[in-house]
């Protein structure tokens, strides 16, 4: 019997015969459909995806025509992590002139407003020069991460401490403060590198300390779309599903808590953001196919219902790649070309 | 995207399924995303009409080096005497009939009107 060589969600090798890649593709996006309440792939859809995973080439990609936009969360930061001994400035040039990146990204090495605003400075210098030598649009990203603003971190009591010991109200009441300050730095930040020159502001791996996370960004959002009507935000998920930390969060009326990404979607275009990037998280325990179908499964209602572009999320361990440190080409550019032909959505 | 190693992750989108940044359309097609909140079709379709070209050349690496060097809006290398940077922004401007946040910061500080 023929054996497809694949991968797993954690990226190890695997082998699947036919009839389990099948079964594995239409496990994955019933998974999706159930959860989400949403449509599962047709039978086309999975065909396409099962011609995608049992290719024995080493390497697939879009046909021409259909390629699309790529935005780097944390662009920059992909070169200096490795440890190889460049500047934001030289990697902005390597991502533009070698990488053939549509667009770029910058951001504080911690990767958060609250650590961007006390270098804002230093932040504002580097971009404006940058600037001054690149072409293609520049992203100034961060997180949201609402947990740096409790204690030891920040300046309010932890809920994840308050939460076990039963006293709901306190760590909900810690949230509701956390919010407040959190959307303060977020306006302030973003302000100041969008005064400098930035393109777009990202939003990045919004709502990964739950519903609380995801209300700052949103008000945020809404509030720098108000002061700059012409400024591009881009709002990228940490999960298909939004965690209910605190549980009783709203923004225009909808509960936060388990959200789905094409209900996360709404929020973010009733805030005012320009870009949608839902994530869809890998299970490791699943199947590199499992995943893709999944995935697809949950981003296709977003490109079909929404306004805004939709760059879905597809770096290590969302979108159907797996999760390993070293991201296999073989995987990724299978969850690649799954992603853009089945949901068609405008960017990754 | 997101997490993981350049080659790994940044490079193999782009090959698999990225326009391909300045060595085609790839940066004017996202500008037009980011400035007009365009969907892909239709951000490929008003740029492919500004430069003349139809939406498939836009991906092209050898039709758009020349049709970048004929509009002057920068290319991969850096060419003495022709556009780059902020210059060839001014440009992509221009053409594109959009703002460009850091093109008009300039012109302020250089006390041009925007």
């Amino acid at each position: 019997m023929k054996k497809i060589v694949t991968r797993m969600g954690d990226g190890y090798l695997t082998e699947l015969t036919e009839a389990e890649l099948r079964r594995d593709l239409e496990e994955g996006t019933r998974d999706a459909s159930e959860k989400g309440k949403i449509p599962p792939l047709s039978e086309d859809e999975l065909k396409h995806l099962f011609d995608i995973f049992s290719d024995p080439s080493r390497f697939v990609s879009v046909e021409p025509g259909n390629e699309v936009i790529l935005s780097f969360d944390g662009g920059t930061h992909k070169i200096y992590r490795l440890g190889v001994n460049t500047g934001r400035i030289h990697n902005f040039q390597l991502m533009e002139r070698a990488v053939g990146a549509d667009t770029m990204e910058t951001g504080h090495l911690d990767y958060c407003f609250k650590a961007a605003k006390i270098l804002l400075f230093e932040e504002q210098q580097e971009l404006e020069q940058a600037l001054l030598v690149t072409m293609l649009p520049i992203f100034y990203g961060a997180m949201p991460n609402l947990g740096v603003y409790s204690q030891p971190d920040g300046p309010f009591p932890n809920p994840a401490e308050l939460l076990p010991k039963g006293k709901i109200k306190e760590a909900r009441a810690s949230q509701e403060e956390a919010v407040e300050m959190a959307v303060k730095d977020f306006v302030y930040v973003a302000t100041a590198l969008y005064e400098v020159g930035a393109d777009g502001i990202n939003f990045d791996t919004t709502g990964a300390a739950g519903d609380p996370d995801f209300l700052a960004a949103l008000r945020a959002t809404r509030i720098l779309k108000e002061k700059h009507p012409e400024m591009c935000i881009e709002l990228g998920m940490a999960g298909e599903f939004v965690i209910g930390m605190h549980g009783e969060l709203e923004f225009d009326g909808v509960r936060l808590a388990g959200l789905y990404p094409h209900e996360q979607m709404k929020l973010a275009e009733k805030a005012g953001a320009t870009i949608f990037g839902p994530a869809i998280n890998s299970v490791t325990t699943k199947s590199g196919a499992w995943n893709v179908a999944r995935a697809v499964t949950f981003v296709k209602p977003c490109v079909e219902r929404g306004k805004l572009p939709v760059h879905a999320n597809i770096g290590m361990g969302v979108g159907g790649t797996p999760v390993a440190e070293y991201p296999p080409a073989d995987a990724v550019s299978r969850a690649s070309k799954a992603m853009v032909e089945i949901t068609r959505l405008d960017g990754l | 995207m997101g997490f993981g190693d350049p080659l790994g992750m940044a490079i193999t989108h782009s090959i698999a399924s990225g326009m391909g940044g300045v060595r085609t359309a790839g940066d004017l097609v996202g500008r037009m995303q980011m400035t007009r909140g365009m969907k892909l079709k239709e951000a490929k379709e008003y740029v492919a009409n500004k430069l003349r070209v139809s939406v498939k050349e836009l991906s092209d690496p050898v039709t758009m080096a020349e049709v970048r060097g004929d509009l002057d809006i920068g290319r991969v290398r850096s060419i003495p005497k022709f556009s780059k940077g902020i210059d060839a922004k001014f440009r992509i401007a221009e053409l594109l009939g959009i703002k460009i946040n850091c093109v008009d910061l300039f012109k302020q500080r250089v006390g041009r009107e925007i």
